[in-house]
Parts: C-alpha cells; sequence; structure tokens
C-alpha cells in the first residue's frame, strides 16, 4: 500500500502511472487519453496531493496497461510537467515527461470562428504552432490567431 | 531574397530589402506611366470570392497594362462555390490554367492555405481581419515616395485597429522599418489584438495608444486613417458617442503640421470630411494611383518579367 496524503492507494502490479498533473486537472487528462467512460481497466485517481515540486498535484494510475504513443503528448497540452511511469512487477521500469511538440497537429482547432482551418467545406488539419507551454498558448499557422488553455479545455469538452 | 515564384500572403514575410526592390522598381513605372507586353501569354486568376470592386479592379488594370489575361472570377461563379465547392477545389481548377492566382477570400488564413494547395504563386488581396499585405506594400510604398522615406517619421494609425485589415497589416509592415514613432488612435473597443501587440513587443517596437486624435495630430508627419464600423460595436449608443471623435475634418487638422500626409486604403465612408480632400494633407488619391503601379511591379517580380 502506498499512503498518498493521508488515502491509501494501492500500488499496481503492471499499468501507467501519470504524475504531476496540476491539481484539478486529472479529469481533463482522463478524458484526453479517452478513459472518462467505461473504462475498461481498474483506475485510480488522486486529486490535490502533496507534491514537493508543484504543491499540489493530481495523479492518474491505470492498471494493466502502458499507454503510448501520440496521445500521450496531448496531455502535455494540460499538464506541462507531466509525467509517465510504467510500471511492472509493482517497479516503476520506465519514467519520462510528456512533451509538447512545436507544432500541435490535428488534436485541437482553432479557436477563430472565421478561420479557414474551421470552414466545414474544407476539411482542413488544424495546426497550431505552441507559443508557450504554460499558462498554454498555441497560433494557428493560417490564421494567426491565439489559442489559449481555456479555448482548448472547451474544445475537449463540446467535443 | 529572390522575388521569383514567390507567394505574396503576409507583409512579414518580407524583408526591408524587398521592398526596397519593389519600391525602386514601382518608381521606374510609375515615372513612365509603363505599359509594356511582359505578360503576354500569361495568365492571371483573380478569384475574388468576396466582393472587392475596387482591389478587383486594381489587379485587373495592373494585368492588362501588362497585356496578360485576366481569368476572373465572375460573382455568379462565387455563388456557386458559396454552395458548396472547397477553395481547395476552386484553387486547383484554376491552378491549372494560371500562371498566377489572386485571392480575396474573407475566411482568414485562406491565403495561406490557397498557397498551400496551389503550384503557382498566390497573391493574397485579403483575408478577413488578418492580412492585406499588397495594401501595405502601397502605404509603405507612398509613404517612401513623399516622404522619402518611413525611418524617424511619427506616424499616426487612425481607427479600427483591432478588426481591421488594412490598419493591421501597415502597422506589421511598419515594423521593417525604423520609424520615430507609432501613434495608435482609436476607441478602447478597437484597440490592436493582442497577436500584433505581441508582435510590436517583441520585436521591441515603440508605440503609444490613446484615444485622442486631437492630442496628438500636432506631432504627426502621417496619418493613416480607417473606418470604424458600426458593426463593431455591442451597444450603436456607444458608436454614435465615439464616432464624431474619430472623424479627420479641418477643425480636427487644425493643429497640424504643414507637411502632413493623411492616407486612407479606401473605399472612404465619412471618417475623412470632404473638405479634407482639397488640402494638401490629402494624398489617399493619389495613394490609390500608386496601387495599380505597385501590383504591376509586383506581377512583374513574382512571375520573373
Ligand atoms: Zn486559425
Amino acid at each position: 500500500m502506498d499512503v498518498e496524503n493521508g488515502i491509501l492507494v494501492r500500488k499496481i502490479r503492471m499499468g501507467t502511472v501519470i504524475d504531476h498533473i496540476p491539481p484539478g486537472r486529472a479529469f481533463i487528462v482522463l478524458r484526453l487519453l479517452g478513459l472518462h467512460q467505461e473504462p475498461r481497466n481498474r483506475l485510480a485517481v488522486i486529486v490535490n496531493t502533496d507534491s514537493r515540486k508543484l504543491g499540489r498535484k493530481d495523479i492518474i494510475k491505470v492498471e494493466g496497461i502502458h499507454i503510448r504513443g501520440e496521445t500521450l503528448n496531448k496531455i502535455a497540452l494540460v499538464a506541462p510537467e507531466a509525467t509517465v511511469n510504467y510500471v511492472e512487477g509493482y517497479r516503476v521500469v520506465e519514467k519520462f515527461k510528456v512533451r509538447l511538440p512545436d507544432e500541435v497537429v490535428g488534436v485541437v482547432r482553432c479557436s477563430n470562428p472565421r478561420c479557414i482551418s474551421n470552414s466545414p467545406r474544407e476539411h482542413i488539419t488544424p495546426r497550431l504552432e505552441v507559443v508557450r507551454p504554460s499558462p498554454l498558448r498555441l497560433r494557428c499557422i493560417y490564421c494567426e490567431r491565439y489559442t489559449d488553455y481555456e479555448d482548448v479545455i472547451k474544445h475537449f469538452f463540446e467535443t | 531574397m529572390t522575388w521569383r515564384g514567390r507567394d505574396v500572403i503576409n507583409i512579414l514575410d518580407f524583408r526591408r530589402d524587398d521592398l526596397d526592390r519593389l519600391f525602386s522598381l514601382t518608381d521606374q513605372l510609375v515615372e513612365s506611366d509603363y505599359r509594356a507586353p511582359d505578360l503576354s501569354g500569361r495568365s492571371v486568376a483573380l478569384i475574388f470570392l468576396e466582393p472587392s470592386t475596387r482591389t478587383m479592379y486594381s489587379f485587373y488594370s495592373a494585368v492588362n497594362r501588362l497585356g496578360g489575361s485576366v481569368l476572373p472570377l465572375s460573382m455568379a461563379e462565387a455563388t456557386s462555390i458559396a454552395k458548396g465547392e472547397s477553395l481547395a477545389d476552386t484553387i486547383r481548377m484554376f491552378d491549372s490554367y494560371a500562371d498566377l492566382l489572386v485571392i480575396r477570400d474573407k475566411r482568414e488564413g485562406a491565403a495561406y492555405y490557397a498557397a498551400e494547395v496551389a503550384e503557382s504563386p498566390v497573391i493574397n488581396a485579403g483575408d478577413g481581419a488578418h492580412n492585406h499585405p499588397t495594401q501595405a506594400m502601397i502605404d509603405l510604398y507612398t509613404i517612401n515616395r513623399l516622404k522619402g522615406g518611413v525611418d524617424g517619421l511619427t506616424i499616426g494609425v487612425l481607427g479600427d485597429l483591432k478588426y481591421g485589415r488594412a490598419a493591421a497589416s501597415f502597422i506589421l509592415g511598419l515594423t521593417l522599418y525604423k520609424p520615430g514613432r507609432i501613434v495608435l488612435i482609436s476607441p478602447e473597443e478597437l484597440r490592436l489584438k493582442s497577436e500584433v501587440r505581441d508582435y510590436l513587443d517583441s520585436r521591441g517596437v515603440e508605440y503609444l495608444e490613446t484615444s485622442s486624435l486631437r492630442d496628438v495630430v500636432p506631432e504627426l508627419d502621417v496619418l493613416y486613417v480607417t473606418r470604424i464600423q458600426k458593426e463593431r460595436f455591442p451597444d450603436p449608443l456607444e458608436y454614435e458617442r465615439v464616432r464624431g471623435s474619430y472623424r479627420v475634418d479641418l477643425e480636427a487638422l487644425s493643429g497640424a503640421k504643414e507637411d502632413l500626409i493623411i492616407l486612407h486604403p479606401l473605399p472612404r465612408v465619412d471618417e475623412i470630411a470632404v473638405e479634407v480632400d482639397d488640402t494638401p494633407y490629402a494624398k489617399y488619391f493619389l495613394q490609390a494611383r500608386y496601387g495599380v503601379y505597385i501590383r504591376m511591379a509586383l506581377l512583374k517580380l513574382v512571375m520573373g518579367v
């Protein structure tokens, strides 16, 4: 057993631990990973626990899978400091920080409704350059308008 | 950088020496009232998906004077496009006939996208509130020609700095030079959008923001006027309240320098009083006339003729 801020959370035998999520954003991360509905895996979400680095943080533990691939970089949109730990035999076997690419392609749409990339007729893959990771600010390569953290959140919760 | 084959999407895609080259060629064309069949056998597509008679005729006339042929997209065709064809398909079609595409579309970023799709060079003739690079070239050329340069001048930009694409492109274009001071004159509601503001800040460009034209008029060497549209104000009463303070008339100009020049991208509605037209300040009609020569020079450079 792990004692996280006085709450007992079982160590996982095999799976993925996403650590150093800014407090309150664990549920957004679950959503980005598509784990918010009918999860097949056992999940633990620890919200607002103590963190030496962030003061407070959220943690997600997913049992049974090593989450890999592009989806992990989506996490960096809302949790730029997040670390991903792969656990096997109750041990962390691999650990890395999520990485926000220089350009976010096809993940979030541009916040400007008058942008060509939002024109339903065009089928354009949105491409946004990262202006800064935190607080998140992206800039559309087409119309050059900013898309901020709040816009990204709105986007994920609308779709 | 070489001009040949280049897209003209954003004024910031160019450097000062690119513009020097464009402007010295324009000088030659203006002085000789140039006409020659340099574009004979070449065609230019004018894809205007948003009506803009003025800009379209300016390009039309530029192509004609160079002996090229024009593939105009009439409003009827524009309407059929409005009914469902994608911009990408329209661009591909014209790309197969034309040596150069000029595009106007109200969707922001449309010209950048068109340039991604097209093989021929693309010139942006205005995309929503975003960019209007050929207008900025005309504006900068006019200042260069009438004032012998831009550096050191105090330049006022009046009107809608938030949604006005001409104002935004002009302000960005000024950063290619070293104006003495940029004075941004607008109601609070229509101040510079943060994307443009951040760019000025990142380049260390100094600018002053004010709501009062009268206070700054005596300092100005150049006054660039743009329209303030009623639709930009959620409250029509607020519009009525501010419009008078941004109207350029003889009274507003009473403290102006003798050699002040007033520019306007046109069309004008009532933001410059007709009485100003007869003063030596008024250079906006001359500026519009330079427009054709700038576009001829652009066509010559981009087509390499
Ligand atoms: Zn955009």
